[in-house]
Parts: structure tokens; C-alpha cells; sequence
């Protein structure tokens, strides 16, 4: 090992990572001789810095390479996802990693695209980004991200993110009219909710193609000349669709339910002793299962069989989903229940699972937030009701039995 | 949306016909399918298909098409009872 050393360098050995159980050998600098022994920790040094890597940012690793053009290098980005983006999904779909799950806005490509290459528009929800490039297998075609703040294309455009003004001023900060000669952009269908096609044309002289609402459907819309058929204009919302939107619905919960919790073990202790804590855990954990079962029927079982429970009002639908799972937890406990308490606990189920069900309205593609509010004004008061019912039964319950 | 349909009747959605240039940008952005273009004007042939996503306002030229756009999402929608409808909470970044 190398012992020569200088020992005025030895201080720094700790925070180098390096060596940790060769003391005396201080900082070692891994250009020295690096013949099998003097490796560093056993560990093999990493590969050279990419020549695309720039001091002060950090290079993606969905981009393959830069190509140049008159407005300076763009990055050229796989049409193919790596394990990495298939994980980062997998953590927003659950409702982790929620946050800033984004991607630089600016200009990138795919293919090799050149100054007649179509030019897409897409938000920096990395997800949107992703979704988009997978499906751009073979194509040349330039790729421009606005700033949405990592938010999808239509939420984004409901907001005003994904907007007029974003569109204009991404379009003059990355000087497009130098990398494509024609003056044409194409934006998914759904961004038409924050984009004036009109308006874009008049401030920044690119016209407005309406393109597919879904990704998967872009390469059909070019090949057939930049014309969506009907169906590719019509969202939809299938079993797979509702689906992936269940555990972004749960992953909201753990926080009310800490109060919820502490509310339920409160109430179940209360009675003929004032309070006891056999009971606040044995009858507590009846409604805790009650309060389960209406989590259940209503952000799981509601948006799975949305189309098949009768009514249109979301309320409504959760409630009737609450009943049936109330009854089943009913059936459970069947044999210490006296019937105010198996009625509390319906309600329970009830009023649970109508609220989460009415709040499912902000996730689906079709409802309208006038219908929302209405449904809402009808419906709170009697979710309401319905808890404060079981709670007065559960609680009058003990101190009758 | 055909296997979908919400709350009948509710919706805001108004378009002024005399305004109306039957440029056909509402029946390609809707998408829901609730314009129709018929000799040269638009009319609404589905009315309570419509979500309010004021796509068709936002990109009608002649600004003959008005809705009430907005989110329906209930927690945002119970805010705005107790704030306003000023309240940042969902035209802000963080929601839904």
C-alpha cells in the first residue's frame, strides 16, 4: 500500500468513504497503481463521467444523447422504459414518491428528428413523459415538455398549468421556430381544457393540432395524417383504469384514520364504569373493523364496480356497497351484539363508505362538479347524520347492557 | 361517455347559437361528444354528458360557448363552502 503518502492528508480519510480499515494509508487516491490490491474496498470504481454529464446538473438516465441543432443540443430520450421507471410508477401508482415525480421542461427528442419532424406536447409529470415516449418507438419526432409542475396533461390544464401562456412561453424559451421549419404543434386532446388553440396561434405563430387523448394512440394519429378517429377523442374509464386508482384513493387515508382511531377507542370505553379499557379495546375493535369494511366498500369495492351499482350518485352507490359490508361485519360479531350496536355498526359502514365513494367523483372522467356539489349537499348532512346515530347507539348501548 | 353517466340536468354548459361560426373546434376538443356540428352550427345533442371540463369555452373563437368549469373533487369542493370559491386549494399545485 502506498505509505508515502504525505500524513497531511490523512485527516481527510474519513470522509472519503474509502479504506476504512487502512488507517495509516490516509487518502488514497485511486489513480495510484491500481493493481489488484490497491483497489479500493473491494468495491471496482464506477464507470468515467458520460461526456454529456455538465458540472452543476445532473443527466437523466432516460437520455441516450444529444444531437445538435441551431438552437444547441437536445437530448435524444429512449422510447423504452428502464427497470427504474417501471419502479418510479409502481411508487406513484401507490401513492408514494407523489411529490415532484417530474422531469425538466424544455425541448427533447426521440428518433433523429429533423426541421420537418412533428413537434409533441406533453407535461413534466415524469408518468405523462414516460407514457408518451414508450410509444414512440421508430419515430422521429421532437418532444416539447412544458413546466406543469409535475402534473398530468389534464389536471395540469385544469389548473392552468398546462396552459396558453405555458405553451407560448415554452415555445419562445426553446426558440422552436429555429429547430422546425413549419409552425405546427401537436397537443393532447385533454390539454384543450387550459389551451386556446387560437390564442397559441395568435401569440406565438404555431398553429394547434389536437392530438390523440391517449399516448398509445399517437403513432395511429400520424400515420394517418394527423387524424384521430372518434374513439381515440372519447375518454373511457375500464376496470383497469379505475383500478390503478385505488391506492392513490387509500394512501389519503392513514392520516384522518390516526383520529379516527382515537375517536373509536374513546367512544368504546365509555359506559356504566365511565371508562374501560376492556371494553375500549374489545368493542373498539368491532368498529374498527366496521370502519374498515366501509373503507373497503367504499374506495375498492365502489370504483371496481362503479358501473354495475345501481344510481348515479356517487353517495349513493357507496352507501349501498356500506350496507352490504356492514351487514357482513354485523354477521361477525353477530353474537355479542345488541341491536342498537349492530345498527351503529351498519352505519358506520355507511357513512364511510358513502363519503369515500363521493369522493371518488374527483378521480373519474365524467363527473361534472355541479353534479358534484349537488350530490354533496344531499349527501354530507346524511353521512353526518348516519355517524352521529351510531355513535349515539354504540355509546348508549354500553350503558344500557 | 355511454356506460357512464352522471347526475341528469346539472350542467352549465350554455352555447350561444348567433355567435356560433360552426368552426367545429368544440365537437373535435369535447371529450365526451356532447357538440354536434348541423349545417353550420354547432348545438349540444348531450347535454348531461357534459363534466364541465370547459375545453369547448376555452377554444371556441367566438367565445359563444360558457361554462362554470371547475374540479369535482369533494374535499376541494368542501373548502371552498367553508373559504370560497377563492380558495387556493386545488387551482394551487398540490391536489388530487
Amino acid at each position: 500500500m502506498t505509505k508515502s503518502l504525505p500524513t497531511k492528508n490523512r485527516g481527510l480519510a474519513g470522509n472519503d468513504g474509502c479504506c476504512l480499515n487502512g488507517k495509516e494509508t490516509g487518502l488514497q487516491p485511486t489513480f495510484v497503481n491500481s493493481s489488484q490490491n490497491e483497489v479500493c474496498c473491494g468495491s471496482p470504481p464506477g464507470p468515467e463521467s458520460n461526456s454529456f454529464e455538465r458540472a452543476g446538473y445532473q443527466l437523466r438516465h432516460f437520455v441516450e444523447d444529444f444531437i445538435d441543432t441551431p438552437a444547441g443540443a437536445v437530448p435524444r430520450v429512449k422510447t423504452q422504459l428502464d427497470p427504474s421507471d417501471i419502479l418510479g410508477t409502481v411508487l406513484v401508482r401507490l401513492g408514494l414518491n407523489r411529490d415532484q415525480y417530474k422531469i425538466a421542461p424544455g425541448l427533447y427528442c426521440v428518433g433523429l428528428p429533423g426541421e420537418d419532424s412533428p413537434v409533441l406536447v406533453t407535461a413534466n409529470y415524469k408518468l405523462s413523459f414516460d407514457t408518451l415516449r414508450r410509444e414512440l418507438n421508430a419515430v422521429d419526432a421532437w418532444i416539447l415538455v412544458l413546466d406543469t409542475r409535475a402534473i398530468n396533461v389534464w389536471c395540469a390544464a385544469g389548473k392552468e398549468l398546462f396552459s396558453t401562456a405555458e405553451v407560448v412561453r415554452r415555445v419562445e424559451q426553446t426558440a422552436l421556430d429555429r429547430v422546425v421549419r413549419h409552425k405546427q404543434l401537436i397537443l393532447p386532446q385533454l390539454a384543450a381544457t387550459g389551451v386556446s388553440a387560437h390564442q397559441v396561434k395568435k401569440a406565438s405563430g404555431f398553429s394547434v393540432r389536437w392530438g390523440p387523448i391517449r399516448a398509445s394512440d399517437v403513432k395511429q394519429f400520424m400515420a394517418d395524417g394527423m387524424q384521430a378517429e372518434k374513439a381515440m377523442r372519447r375518454v373511457t374509464f375500464s376496470l383497469t383504469e379505475r383500478i390503478v386508482l385505488i391506492p392513490v384513493e387509500l394512501s389519503h387515508l392513514p392520516k384522518p384514520t390516526l383520529w379516527v382511531l382515537l375517536a373509536i377507542f374513546l367512544l368504546s370505553g365509555i359506559g356504566g364504569h365511565i371508562f374501560s379499557l376492556a371494553d375500549a379495546w374489545s368493542r373498539g375493535l368491532m368498529v374498527l373493523v366496521a370502519y374498515g369494511g366501509g373503507i373497503f366498500s367504499g374506495a375498492v369495492a365502489a370504483p371496481i364496480l362503479l358501473p354495475w351499482i345501481p344510481g348515479r350518485s356517487f353517495a349513493l352507490k357507496g352507501a349501498l356497497t356500506g350496507i352490504l359490508a356492514g351487514l357482513a361485519v354485523v354477521s361477525v360479531f353477530r353474537a355479542g351484539l345488541h341491536w342498537p350496536e349492530a345498527m351503529a355498526l351498519v352505519l358506520i359502514s355507511v357513512g364511510v363508505s358513502s363519503y369515500l365513494s363521493m369522493n371518488f367523483t374527483g378521480s373519474t372522467p365524467f363527473t361534472s362538479p355541479s353534479g358534484v356539489e349537488k350530490e354533496m349537499r344531499k349527501a354530507i348532512p346524511l353521512q353526518l347524520a348516519a355517524i352521529l346515530v351510531a355513535v349515539v347507539g354504540w355509546v348508549g348501548a354500553a350503558f344500557a347492557g | 361517455m355511454e356506460t357512464f353517466r352522471y347526475l341528469p340536468g346539472v350542467s352549465t354548459l350554455n352555447l350561444n347559437a348567433d355567435d356560433c361560426i360552426g368552426c367545429g373546434m368544440c365537437e373535435l376538443v369535447c371529450p365526451h361528444g356532447v357538440f354536434q356540428i348541423d349545417s353550420k352550427k354547432a348545438m349540444i345533442c348531450d347535454l348531461d354528458g357534459c363534466m364541465e371540463c370547459g375545453a369547448c369555452a376555452t377554444n371556441c373563437p367566438t367565445s359563444a360557448i360558457r361554462v362554470t368549469p371547475g374540479v369535482g373533487c369533494a374535499a376541494y369542493i368542501i373548502q371552498t363552502w367553508f373559504k370560497g370559491k377563492q380558495s387556493p386549494a386545488c387551482g394551487s399545485v398540490k391536489c388530487c
